[in-house]
């Protein structure tokens, strides 16, 4: 039986039902954007506490670096020069997966396990059960995971679950230097991040907010930014990110049509076996092939 | 730092200038934002480009590259004309009353007694006017023409908005938003604090810009009080130890001084540097100086320091100069060093103008490198292509590299910027036959030791002397060293008042620099560190952060020089009747029932003097207050003035367009033949400035895969305009030359650094990271020191790294094929 903070909720290509017996708590990470320096701190200890080492790169005229998600970096900061008051800003996102509600990836995900959901909201890649296919590349509507050249499997940050799993705050958390990054139950975050609004509203900030989208049913990754009403400053950030709708078709029409279509196959074999008796290869057919 | 780290959070404003605290103190910086979240501080940042610290603060100016003394100079004028000022503060601790000598005169930005030739100040008339009574004489009316108060509005005067938009470039309006939000910490129940590093540090007037500001904090009382101060943030984790244990060249422990030359007679010696009090009353702490030295000499020579022998002085170096890192490389180029030891030291990558220091290199017979890493400095002999474009062959030098442990991999105390002298634990053991640092001394020593006892020598006294308490002679061990420069008594050390009552046993560790005597009864390496490690323990190594006055005064964490005392001047945080002026942030205060000082600090004071003795705050200076006169204690006047980058833009200093000795630094020391090394505008027009970067530490990370990983490759920065101007785009490579050499590296574009208006025309900045060489992981690069000039501060001859001249262009195409 799994740690109760990992208790799986769902399950990508699985109909069975999960466990839902125990009731544990929603966590949340929340990224302060007004508080971080971008000091990259946060993709180093990503790198440390998961193994991971990147290409040593080249720079590309601007501060950013490795310049986007791999299977190595998990998580890079996006630096993003503004002027949205005729005042210089220097926004800085931590980008990597959003951890959401509603996970793009794992209704995307055709193979049994290989993404789970766990009760504490976490969303995690098995990669022992993963093919390979990218469909969760496109089911994800902040384009975060990866697939890796090496072995052909998907990778993204996991929110540290196996740190979490045993009480431990993430490793981006834990070595922030400003407490730009924090980390606890979900409620927790969403409280801290109303009083952080309030003080970026109090200096100047007036559409200061959280962000927490909730087309996506909300995320267990949550921003602080100074312009809410902008998320576009950030990087590209999503204004109201949504499933791609290709993948709520699959999920959501198609997929019972396509197993519907596959059961009819089968049976349709089935009967043809039972009706005909099992296909015989004759003797001169197998001389044939040799 | 005069305050701590922690106690950053107890401000209500911070201003970041001549730093960028965020990009190269991170960890620090959180302080930053505890204040902003529990007090709702302000954070203002002034710098030539728009920092990682510039990217969370509430208000950002910009500002040209060297020109900080014209800004702060026009926050001086703005305080006195608008009268924001802490009056009480000032009346009472600084020296606006004090009388200056009618000849000191200061005429087209050169002061009296300037000599042109020699580039130096004959400073007799930079000086007090004394009474009869052998005090300084006042007029606490203000009034007097040759008051201080009266010579600092005069002198300040001239620095108006106007004049800060001409020569900083910072328009009036960022100007007078800036020093409206400082103004409003002159109130007593508010205060500022200024954190600054080697943004003010390397510039060829660095100490003064440090001075200026300081004279800011002095007028709006912040200074002494908690959540205020004059912060200097190291960038090294031991440079604070380093200069509290005096390894520069004209330092002794604890910021006592090397005797010149001309100063054969001990006893003069030690006169000069026990000031008598210029004020009644007054305390003037460093008549103590003959303990604090004569303790010194027990801790080094032991039995062999007598009094008869005036404590060995005789064996130490008398100055015929500083020997600072740019004269040492003058005398190597020229010749006149066979040899040189470089220990933690990169000084091909730290040092200004790469050519010179590689010219100079080559003339060695021998170089000895200690280091963990293989530094660009031990390979200064070996082609590295295009980053180092030398020929093996003409070179004679030896280089040895002896590899020493790192930090991590060694116990010790380290000191912070906070003063704390924090006691670490090896965390691995070294790789290899690396050795830690004693243990190569140790061996160096021992070695020396035995062929002057086997050879003699010219003057084998001081090594055959020297002191070499340690269990394993080769192995000195971190806590045998610690003890050492803590201190202990030699004999039973009494109470000054009471011969009777023993304070410390013979042979036992001392409390506190308070029990040193000059009569050779204690021996104490490093008098501000006494105490350290006392009869208690190793107080270094105590880790409670109970925090009993809930302003982060965590007393039983580490130990703070000196006598664990966290905020210097505490005293001035209470008014003249030892009342806190901020009763909810208190320090100390005076006590009337128990007859003493108390609070959450040490007080900085002597802990019995009642506010009716009259005692002044500001303890080690004779005066008891602080000065706003600088008296003699600067190579360029008592007064701050604006002088212009050795290499500017401008042909003029704008403060003294007529007269040419007056556009640098007068007091600036300049090498034969350099000169001619210093760029003009009309060849280099732009302003360059060189920095770090949070993603790396000095030369050091670029020797670690995750740090080359998050910065793999050399870069400059310049603004938008300039890049359109010069045709280059964000990922080009560019050229930037200046009059010493050039370098390679890809252009950052960016809105962050603005084009400046300078008396009259368009200033560009380049912006120029410091990180890379031709050793270590992450891509070669070439040296940044190839471009900086060989000038240092006129006081600490620190280089000038923030301000000088280059140009920039385009490169065809790239040198290296992209990934």
């Amino acid at each position: 039986m799994a740690l109760q903070p990992l208790d799986i909720t769902a399950r990508s290509a699985t109909t069975t039902p999960s466990p839902s017996a125990r009731q544990g708590f929603e966590v949340a990470k929340l990224i302060d954007i007004s508080k971080c320096i971008g000091c990259k701190a946060c993709q180093v200890a990503c790198m440390e506490w998961n193994d991971l080492r990147d290409e040593v790169g080249f720079n590309h005229g601007v501060y950013d670096n490795p310049m986007d998600l791999t299977d190595q970096s998990w998580t890079v900061m996006r630096f993003s020069e503004v002027e949205p008051n005729g005042h210089l800003e220097w926004l800085i996102r931590k980008d990597g997966c959003m951890h959401c509600a509603d996970p793009g990836c794992l209704k995307a995900c055709p193979a049994p396990g290989a993404i789970v959901k766990y009760g504490n909201g976490i969303v995690d890649f098995n990669q022992e059960h993963c093919i390979g296919c990218g469909y969760c590349i496109t089911g994800c509507p902040f384009n975060i995971p990866r697939i890796a050249q090496k072995d052909g499997k998907a990778y993204k940050c996991t929110l540290c679950s196996d740190r979490v799993a045993v009480g431990l705050e993430p490793a981006c958390v834990k070595t922030c230097p400003t407490g730009a990054i924090t980390y606890g139950a979900k409620d927790d975050m969403v409280q801290h991040a109303a009083i952080r609004v309030r003080d970026l509203n109090e200096r100047g900030f007036a559409k200061a907010g959280l962000y927490d989208p909730p087309g996506v049913g909300g995320t267990h990754v949550m921003y602080v930014l100074q312009h809410a009403d902008q998320p576009g400053l950030y990087a590209n950030l999503p204004a109201d990110p949504q499933i791609d709708p290709l993948v709520s078709v699959w999920k959501g029409i198609t997929k019972p049509l396509a197993i519907a279509a596959f059961a009819a196959v089968s049976l349709a074999g089935l009967f043809h076996y039972i009706t005909k008796g099992p296909n015989e290869v004759s003797k001169e057919t197998e001389k044939e092939v040799e | 730092m005069t305050n701590h780290w922690v106690d950053i959070k107890n401000t209500d404003l911070v201003l970041i200038m001549g730093g960028n605290a965020a990009e190269a103190h991170p960890c620090g910086f959180k302080w930053v934002t505890e204040a902003k979240a529990h007090r709702k501080a302000r954070l203002i940042v002034v710098d030539p480009r728009f920092t990682r610290s510039a990217a969370v603060a509430d208000y950002y100016a910009p500002i040209r590259a060297g020109s900080d003394i014209a800004f702060l100079g026009g926050l001086i004028n703005y305080l006195l004309s608008n009268d924001k000022i802490h009056h009480q503060y000032v009346r009472d601790y600084t020296d606006m009353s004090y009388l200056v000598k009618d000849e000191f005169t200061f005429t087209d930005g050169i002061f009296s007694g300037y000599d042109p030739d020699k580039r130096k100040y004959d400073k007799a008339t930079w000086g007090y006017q004394m009474g009869e009574d052998g005090f300084v004489k006042t007029d606490p009316s203000l009034q007097d023409p040759r008051c201080v108060y009266q010579l600092l509005r005069a002198h300040y005067a001239r620095y108006t908005p106007e004049l800060v938009e001409r020569i900083c470039g910072t328009p009036q309006e960022a100007f007078l938003k800036v020093a409206g939000m400082i103004a409003e910490t002159a109130a007593p129940d508010r205060t500022m604090t200024v954190m600054y590093a080697l943004g003010w540090t390397q510039h060829s007037q660095g100490s003064q810009m440090i001075r200026t500001g300081a004279m800011v904090q002095l007028l709006l009382g912040n200074i002494g009080v908690a959540g205020g101060g004059m912060n200097a943030l190291r960038g090294h984790s031991n440079i604070q130890g380093l200069t509290d244990l005096g390894l520069l060249s004209n330092l002794l422990p604890g910021y006592m001084t090397l005797p010149g030359e001309a100063e054969k007679d001990f006893q003069a010696y030690l006169t000069k540097r026990s000031p008598k009090p210029l004020r009644p009353g007054q305390l003037s702490y460093w008549q103590n100086y003959p303990k604090f030295f004569v303790s010194t000499m027990k801790a080094w020579y032991g039995d062999a320091a007598t009094p008869e022998n005036n404590w060995c002085y005789d064996w130490l170096p008398k100055l015929d100069k500083t020997h600072d890192i740019l004269q040492v490389f003058e005398d190597m180029n020229n010749g006149k060093m066979n040899g040189y030891f470089c220990q933690g030291f990169n000084p091909l990558a730290s040092a200004p103008c790469k050519i010179k220091l590689s010219g100079a290199l080559a003339k060695l017979k021998y170089l000895v490198v200690i280091d963990p890493l293989a530094t660009e400095t031990s390979e200064f002999w070996q082609n590295h292509g295009e980053y180092n474009d030398v020929d093996p062959t003409q070179i004679q030098t030896e280089v040895f590299r002896l590899p020493s442990s790192c930090f991590a991999e060694e116990d010790g105390s380290l000191v912070n910027s906070s003063r704390w002298l924090q006691w670490h634990w090896k965390g691995a053991e070294p790789p290899g036959e690396a050795l830690n640092d004693q243990e190569i001394i140790a061996g160096i020593f021992l070695k020396l030791r035995a062929m002057y006892k086997k050879d003699g020598g010219a003057f084998p006294d001081p090594i055959l002397n020297l002191t070499w308490r340690h269990k394993q002679p080769a192995h000195p061990a971190p806590d045998e060293l610690a003890k050492e420069f803590s201190g202990r008594a030699i004999k039973d050390v009494t109470d000054l008042k009471d011969a009777t009552k023993v304070l410390v046993k013979a042979g036992e560790q001392l409390n506190s620099f308070a029990e040193l005597r000059d009569d050779g009864s204690t021996s104490c390496g490093c008098w501000i560190f006494a105490g350290a490690w006392s009869e208690k323990g190793n107080l270094m190594a105590r880790r409670d952060n109970a925090d009993p006055y809930g302003i982060g005064q965590n007393l039983n964490w580490s130990f703070a020089w000196p006598a664990n005392r966290r905020v210097l001047y505490n005293r001035a945080s209470c008014d003249a009747d030892g009342a806190p002026f901020d009763p909810s942030r208190k320090l100390v205060g005076w006590d009337a029932a128990a007859g003493k000082w108390t609070g959450s600090d040490i007080p900085d004071f002597k802990p019995d003097s009642a506010p009716a003795d009259g005692m002044g705050p500001f303890i080690m200076n004779p005066e008891g207050v602080a000065r706003f006169f600088a008296r003699d204690m600067m190579a360029e006047g008592p007064f701050p003035e604006h002088y212009e980058p050795m290499e500017s833009p401008l042909a003029n200093n704008p403060m003294h367009p007529d007269n040419p000795l007056a556009r640098a630094n007068p007091a600036a020391r300049v090498f034969k033949g350099d000169w001619e090394s210093f760029g003009s505008a009309a060849e280099f027009p732009y302003v360059a400035t060189t920095y770090r970067l949070t993603e790396h530490f000095h030369t050091w990370s670029k020797h670690v895969r995750l740090n080359a990983i998050v910065q793999p490759e050399q870069f400059v920065e310049i603004g938008e305009e300039l890049a359109a101007a010069k045709g280059i785009t964000a990922g080009d490579h560019v050229r930037v030359r200046s009059k010493r050499g050039f370098i390679v590296a890809v252009a950052v574009v960016t809105k962050r650094l603005k084009t400046l208006t300078i008396d009259g025309r368009a200033v560009h900045t380049v912006g120029i990271p410091i990180h890379w060489g031709f050793k270590g992981v992450a891509r070669n690069g070439y040296i940044t020191n190839t471009l900086t000039p060989f000038v240092g501060d006129a006081n600490t001859q620190t280089p000038e790294f923030k301000a000088f001249l280059v140009d920039i262009e385009k490169l065809p195409t790239r040198l290296q094929a992209k990934a």
